[in-house]
């Protein structure tokens, strides 16, 4: 036997065994097998048919004209004549303040979390501050919004009102739109900060650089991507959400008189509608009844969505492939979507 | 001592021979830098803090009135919040009168079944996506889960109200069953059934996404090891990759227990929009009978907030739904905290 494990016998051809056949497993594998393909094809096969449905309704109803002629005057509801160009500028308009106050804001914070964190109790409790704004329905915070816009010290930025301010005004839904944004854009431009290997810190330090110069010119630039796509999936959530918009902008279809004098500030204090809400106030479920203009908005919002969603794949695909990559961009996706780190 | 300082670091910039350094040179500057951007950061956080206080002051009023039976049943909401509204108190109720239970259990039901719907819809099509899937279906798994994700709540309530809520209605509701319950309340395709459908589309991306991050992230040495004693695929994600991953699901399914809570719209458009106890005593039809959440009333009552006790009422139930999203919150962290402990980054 020891003779035998010395003089080493020639190499036999590696006997293979048979490939795993799904056919071999026991029959309860077999059906969580089936079940597995079952829901990865009906997620497939939802996603394709809410894409077609919504492209047969589109293209049936949206006529260029909707695009360009404002509502009707009087209510929201639109029945007969009238397009949706005023709650087109009233969606850029929300989704632009929003985004100019969450970018900023969010950037700023995710470095001061990522990079300097001092006090450390202060930093958890801002770090948890903004987990739990991530979870708040965003029912509430038009709620919270409402009363905060309607102090009387804060009518600049809607119109007066019997008691104190009004508290509806592009810039007010636009504020709390900024708040649900937030979480994404932070947990976005964190991810890229703490992907980024330490020697690139060390290098800038070395030079004699300090951190706010590290951060604003080493760091920042390298992580662009990361904070665009946290951006665009912010504008994503704002455009999207009707909530916010029902209580902080008002029912009013066309985008209203300039308050005040002065040009762009004066739009900005008015009220007016959104997509979101002139597709609810045009359903069945918002009293008009005017589905065909309701399909035709909802078409024009779905693709602006689809636009930034393509956008946010295009910014978080960086030419990597192979599983690991898929695998790193899975798990970003995760966060994005959640809005905050869950590992 | 601090300024001098401060002094001789502006003068050597300004010596600096014209050239412009960057604004936040010296350790001055970053200090200003730290202060700066640590003041945003507490200004969220007031922020949030201001919003818990407000909600909670504007709620008071009507659960001092109403005490623990707020939270009960009583008589219609519809009708406490219409005497609201016209300011015309019901008989032997003061104007704050109000309870919520409809409402709660509407949250509550479409709530936990999307959930759990979701939670089993979501594992197996995780498995699917990291396991199963040839590659190219994996690749069009990905945008997909990300399209879903994306749609706006009000086109999912359209397709909802405009497309499958008819179909309900004629090949899921038969006469009789309408009939049944007909002095009770009016069925049709907008019930429990089609709004707790879509819920569970809109929460499933979240889920899908959060657990298939995380198993393709299990150490595939554990994978291997099990395989190699002969465990079929099935069985060693089963006993292997899913045991791994499970604090990764709890946490996907505390955020999406998040998200399905605070649905307003969606729900405001196919549920049925009615405040109905919907009772599961009565068997099958129960799946058919309308619900509204608690986030949905809000939504459609918020017309009302300029009304004193009716804005109350709403705050009221705003406060509701704040709590539990702060305990949702708490919640995760208690699992994120699990996960740290298995020392799985997943």
């Amino acid at each position: 036997m020891a003779a035998a494990a010395v003089s080493p016998a020639p190499p036999k051809a590696v006997v293979r065994p048979p490939r795993e056949r799904v056919s071999s497993w026991p029959l309860v594998d077999r059906l969580f097998y089936a079940l597995c393909w079952i829901s990865g094809l009906a997620l497939c096969a939802i996603a394709l048919w809410i894409v077609l449905y919504m492209l047969v309704k589109g293209v049936s109803y949206l006529k260029p004209s909707l695009l360009t002629s404002s509502p009707v005057s009087g209510s929201i509801q639109q029945t007969s004549n009238g397009g949706f160009l005023d709650p087109i500028e009233g969606t850029l308009l929300v989704t632009a303040v929003g985004t100019l106050i969450a970018a900023p804001l969010g950037v700023a914070i995710a470095v001061w979390l990522t990079e300097y964190a001092r006090p450390s109790w202060l930093a958890r409790a801002v770090d948890s501050a903004i987990e739990m704004l991530a979870g708040v329905p965003s029912i509430v915070l038009a709620l919270f919004g409402l009363i905060f816009f309607s102090q009387g010290f804060l009518t600049f930025v809607s119109q007066g009102a019997a008691s104190g301010a009004l508290g509806q005004s592009f810039i007010a839904a636009g504020a709390v739109m900024a708040l649900i944004a937030l979480p994404l854009i932070v947990a976005a431009t964190r991810e890229g900060l703490e992907a980024l290997p330490p020697r690139i810190r060390e290098a800038s330090f070395a030079l004699g650089k300090t951190k706010a110069t590290t951060s604003r010119y080493v760091l920042l630039p390298a992580i662009k991507p990361s904070i665009a796509a946290g951006v665009v999936l912010g504008m994503g959530r704002i455009i999207g959400d009707t909530a916010i918009i029902t209580v902080l902008l008002g029912g009013s279809a066309q985008l209203t008189e300039p308050v005040g004098h002065t040009p762009v500030w004066g739009l900005l204090r008015g009220t007016g509608s959104t997509l979101t809400s002139y597709v609810y106030y045009n359903s069945p479920a918002g009293e008009g009844n005017a589905h065909e203009k309701a399909y035709a908005a909802a078409f024009v919002l779905l693709l602006m969505v689809l636009a930034l969603n393509f956008l946010v794949t295009r910014l978080t695909v960086t030419g990597e492939r192979g599983p690991a990559a898929a695998s790193r961009l899975r798990m970003k996706l995760a966060e994005s979507f959640a809005g905050r780190r869950w590992s | 001592m601090r300024g001098g300082v401060l002094q001789s670091l502006r003068s050597r910039r300004r010596n600096d021979g014209g050239r412009r350094s960057t604004p936040a040179s010296g350790a001055a500057g970053d200090r200003r830098a730290e202060l700066a951007l640590g003041a945003l950061g507490v200004l969220v956080l007031v922020l949030i803090g201001a919003m818990v206080v407000t909600v909670a002051i504007k709620a008071w009023p009507s659960f001092r009135y109403n005490g623990l039976g707020w939270f009960g049943p009583g008589a219609e909401v519809d009708t406490e919040l219409r005497a609201m509204r016209e300011s015309a108190p019901l008989k032997g109720h003061g104007l704050l009168y109000f309870t919520a239970w409809p409402l709660l259990w509407g949250t509550i039901v479409t709530t936990l079944a999307a959930v759990a719907l979701a939670l089993v819809v979501s594992t197996f099509a995780a498995i699917f996506l990291t396991e199963f899937a040839p590659p190219r279906m994996r690749r069009t798994l990905d945008p997909v889960i990300r399209l879903l994700a994306g749609v706006p709540s009000v086109i999912y309530g359209l397709i909802g109200i405009l497309a499958i809520a008819p179909w309900v209605d004629q090949h899921l509701l038969s006469e009789s069953r309408k009939k049944s319950v007909l002095y009770v309340v009016q069925l049709n395709g907008e019930n429990l059934t089609t709004g707790t459908l879509i819920l569970t589309v809109m929460i499933l991306p979240i889920m899908v996404a959060i657990t298939a991050s995380a198993l393709s992230s299990v150490p595939p040495a554990w994978r291997e090891g099990s395989v190699a004693l002969g465990v079929n695929r099935w069985r060693t994600i089963r006993r292997v990759s899913l045991r791994t991953v499970w604090p990764a699901v709890a946490a996907g399914t505390v955020l999406a227990t998040a998200r399905a809570l605070g649905e307003a719209v969606m729900l405001a458009m196919v549920a049925g929009s009615t405040p109905f106890a919907a009772n599961p005593l009565d068997g099958l039809t129960f799946l058919f009978e309308p619900v509204r959440p608690l986030a949905a009333t809000i939504f459609q009552e918020s017309e009302g907030l300029t009304i004193g006790p009716l804005s109350h009422t709403i705050y009221a139930m705003g406060a509701v739904l704040l709590l539990s999203a702060a305990m949702l919150s708490l919640a995760g962290w208690a699992v994120k905290q699990m996960l740290v402990r298995q020392g799985i980054r997943a």
